[in-house]
């Protein structure tokens, strides 16, 4: 076991537990549900998609609890995902970890501006 | 000694990881590991267009009129004008306009994108549950996911360009 503190303290780890596969599977399968939920309502309008159609599947307080949910369960499974593909390719430290950074900005990011367009409705 | 040690051994075969350049192109991946490489490709590409799905999901939903613009988005194309965004001012304003198809063409590759990531997840999950391990249900479950997200990704895509 090579050395894992101060100065080699890894800082860029998986924490190489349970916890990361466990979360992205639960949350894939929350967005599964949440997929056929949507793309179903879609497939059974007779007729042209309209505005109407479109923003009543998430006019309901259920609904957009449920999306509020998804949107921070896909940004948890994209920040493991993500952080998979870096820790594979990217060797340097430095590069790896500004990244990772960017990759939680740009999540954190994204889900702010879904929840406010979700919220607004 | 250590002179003696080593030059009795023989030379030993040294492992390197694989190089991009040199040994991919000639490198025999088996469709599991396709479905595999495709699955990154497919989240990183979300990953990357994760603003412009949020975008179409604004422009779509925040009211009637911006519904139209979305479906104007997709027929017609859009025209940009970035006049008020610059530091210096032309004497033209600075419009970017893009056609309608390259919106299509960006949907359709993220349509196959969620597809394939989404079956291929499907996948891992029953692997995950019925310990699915052997090599033959991992080509057959790979075929199977290659067929369903081509297939869906077509009749999708056929809607889309308005074939029916």
């Amino acid at each position: 076991m090579s050395v894992n503190y101060g100065s080699k303290r890894l800082v860029v780890g998986a924490h190489y537990g349970l916890r990361d596969w466990l979360s992205q599977r639960i949350t894939a399968a929350l967005m599964v549900l949440f997929t056929l939920l949507v793309l179903g309502q879609i497939l059974f309008t007779r007729g042209p998609i309209g505005y109407e159609t479109w923003a009543g599947i998430f006019a309901a307080q259920w609904m957009k609890v449920l999306t509020f949910t998804v949107i921070i369960a896909l940004a948890w499974h994209v920040w493991v995902g993500m952080r998979d593909i870096w820790m594979d390719y990217i060797k340097p430290v430095w590069l790896r970890l500004s990244l990772q950074v960017f990759t939680i900005v740009w999540l954190v990011g994204c889900a702010g501006w879904a929840i406010q367009v979700l919220w607004r409705l | 000694m250590t002179e003696l040690v080593t030059s009795s051994r023989p030379q030993r075969p040294e492992f390197r990881n694989i190089n991009a350049f040199k040994d991919l192109p000639s490198y025999r991946l088996p469709i599991a590991g396709v479905v595999s490489i495709l699955h990154r490709v497919s989240g990183a590409l979300m990953f990357l267009l994760l603003p412009f799905i949020i975008w179409m999901f604004d422009v779509s939903i925040s009211s009637e009129i911006s519904f139209a613009r979305f479906t104007a988005l997709f027929n017609i194309g859009i025209a940009w004008n970035w006049s008020s965004f610059l530091f210096w001012s032309f004497a033209q304003p600075v419009v970017l306009s893009l056609p309608g198809w390259l919106f299509k063409l960006v949907a359709l590759a993220l349509i196959w994108a969620y597809l394939h990531h989404l079956i291929a997840g499907v996948r891992h999950l029953w692997m995950d549950i019925n310990h699915a391990v052997s090599k033959e249900f991992g080509r057959r479950s790979a075929i199977v996911t290659l067929v369903f997200s081509l297939v869906l990704t077509a009749l999708f895509g056929a809607k889309l360009f308005g074939l029916y």
